[in-house]
């Protein structure tokens, strides 16, 4: 079974010294392949290439070598076709919540009242029923990721990029999101490539989980989820669960005591 | 004690803010009236009503203030129109920048004041040349003002706006002018206030009309009331103009207070 959507070939990243300092390797030669309406998270120890590679894939940096193919085609700088959610709030500040999510379908000439329908209906998926008029800032951080979210998902890409989109939110409000973007997932099947440094989250999201290494970064391990769906928050208590988290803990202590220079 | 930082409430403020003006008068008619200046060099309050209310009735000080009003809001409608979307175009394209950058920051600082000598023999001391002289000292400080701006866009809403299917034009169009559009409003309004000393400069060489033109005349008749009511005038519309500014932004960008 090939449905392969994305594949990263030999995608490595150096960025060049500052100020005549040598250069940085964040990335070493990386391959992965994603299958359609997997939802893989990347898991790393801050600072080890991993949203390096996402902005990669959404074509928002270049990769020093080797390419990115999607469907196919090679990637050579963002597009529609990926959507992307970022873990700052980069909603528009001076549109509202329904313009906001019609962006991309304005951008794209969608008709207004298909426009309308669309952001209705992802408006509602998200939760946000009664907000439509709502500018940003009136907005809590959990309610602006999740426009984002709708707003990265109303222009139907083939495959959803996410980088630590919940990482600013508070314990609680993460757990929310993460069994609403779940729930999204299980029904639509988007493919999804979720860069996070949450073990918990990882797991709970994922189908396959990558771990990868402190810079330069590289994949380290490459672990199937197999908890069945749908998938509730009390899962996170489960002994298959905890099994996972003790063993991707390991994986993950070593690389971030590696990257904090503690041996 | 006031604690640092603590808000005042609106009354207080308004209190606040008026309270000095009368300490002000105050102060200018102790000075004056108690006989410590001499009348010759400073009038005191009454008289600078006495003569404003002189000069707007009977010698026609009203067409003065339009003519002046008219040369300021010309000469800046007029820099604002080119400099605007050169300010644009410089903020969002770095090789227009590089082109362009050096020449305008030069050019800022010469001093448009200077410039009235030669804009006198070129264009003559007519309309024109008040023009040219707002024109001149705003139309740099706006595109330079304009391009720190654009150029200081969040780069996050950039990229999800290409990840969002936009094409560099439209990052332009709906991205970096949309998002900067009360600061440049804001700038306008700052550069407008400056536009107002570059006209009085204007007037007071080679010119027959307007605020400026008034107030040097009356220094040949030592009318120091006369003089002071102009500049106080320019301070009053310089007021008036702000306001309207701050209200017009309020109701274009409420996305700012929301």
């Amino acid at each position: 079974m090939s449905n392969t959507i994305l594949q990263i070939d030999n995608v490595s990243r150096v960025f060049p010294g500052v100020r005549g300092g040598a250069p940085v390797r964040a990335l070493e030669p990386t391959n992965l392949q994603v299958e359609q309406n997997d939802f893989i998270t990347i898991l790393g120890p801050s600072g080890c290439g991993k949203s390096t590679l996402l902005r990669i894939v959404a074509g928002l940096d270049r990769p020093t070598d080797g390419r990115v193919l999607l469907n196919g085609r090679e990637i050579k700088g963002p597009g529609a076709d990926r959507g992307m959610v970022f873990q700052s709030y980069t909603l528009f500040p001076w549109l509202t919540i329904a313009e906001n999510i019609a962006y991309g379908l304005r951008e794209k000439g969608v008709p207004k009242a298909q426009r309308q329908e669309i952001v209705a209906s992802y408006t509602e998926k998200v939760g946000l029923r009664g907000f439509e008029n709502h500018y940003p800032k009136q907005l809590s951080g959990g309610m602006q990721q999740r426009t984002a979210i709708a707003r990265a998902l109303a222009n139907d890409p083939e495959i959803l990029l996410l980088d630590e989109p919940f990482g600013a939110l508070d314990n609680q409000t993460r757990g929310l999101m993460q069994e609403l973007l779940l729930g999204i997932w299980e029904r639509e099947r988007k493919t999804v490539l979720f860069v996070t440094h949450d073990i918990e989250e990882a797991i709970f999201l994922a189908s396959r989980v990558i771990v990868m290494s402190a810079r330069p970064g590289r994949i380290k391990a490459d672990i199937p989820v197999d908890l069945p769906h749908p998938r509730h928050y009390r899962m996170k208590t489960t002994p298959e669960f905890s099994d996972l988290k003790a063993q991707l803990t390991e994986e993950i202590r070593v690389e971030a005591m590696q990257a904090e220079g503690v041996h | 004690m006031p604690r640092p930082l603590e808000p005042v409430s609106q009354g207080t403020r308004v209190t606040l803010g008026i309270s000095f003006f009368v300490l002000f008068v105050l102060a200018w008619a102790f000075a004056t009236l108690g006989g410590f200046v001499s009348r010759t060099f400073l009038a005191d309050p009454i008289t600078m009503l006495q003569d404003g209310w002189l000069l707007l009735t009977r010698f026609g000080f009203l067409g003065d203030i339009g003519i002046t009003v008219w040369r300021v809001v010309g000469g800046f409608v007029l820099a604002a129109a080119i400099a605007v979307p050169l300010g644009i175009l410089m903020g969002a394209y770095k090789s227009f920048e590089a082109f362009l950058e050096p020449f305008v920051s030069f050019a800022r600082y010469l001093p448009a004041s200077a410039f009235v000598p030669l804009l006198i023999l070129w264009a003559g001391i007519g309309e024109m040349q008040k023009l040219l002289v707002i024109f001149i000292g705003s139309v740099f400080q706006i595109i330079l003002m304009v391009a720190v701006a654009v150029g200081n866009t969040r780069r996050d809403l950039v990229e999800a706006a290409y990840t969002l299917g936009s094409s560099d034009q439209g990052v332009v169009k709906r991205v970096l002018i949309p998002a900067n559009a009360p600061e440049i409003a804001e700038i306008l309004r700052l550069v407008l206030g400056w536009a107002w000393t570059y006209v009085i400069v204007a007037e007071l060489i080679g010119s027959s009309s307007g605020i400026g033109h008034m107030i040097i005349d009356s220094q040949a008749l030592l009318a120091t009331g006369q003089m002071i009511f102009g500049i106080i005038i320019i301070g009053i519309i310089g007021l008036i103009s702000d306001f309207l500014f701050k209200a017009v932004n309020r109701k274009l960008f409420p996305w700012r207070l929301a």
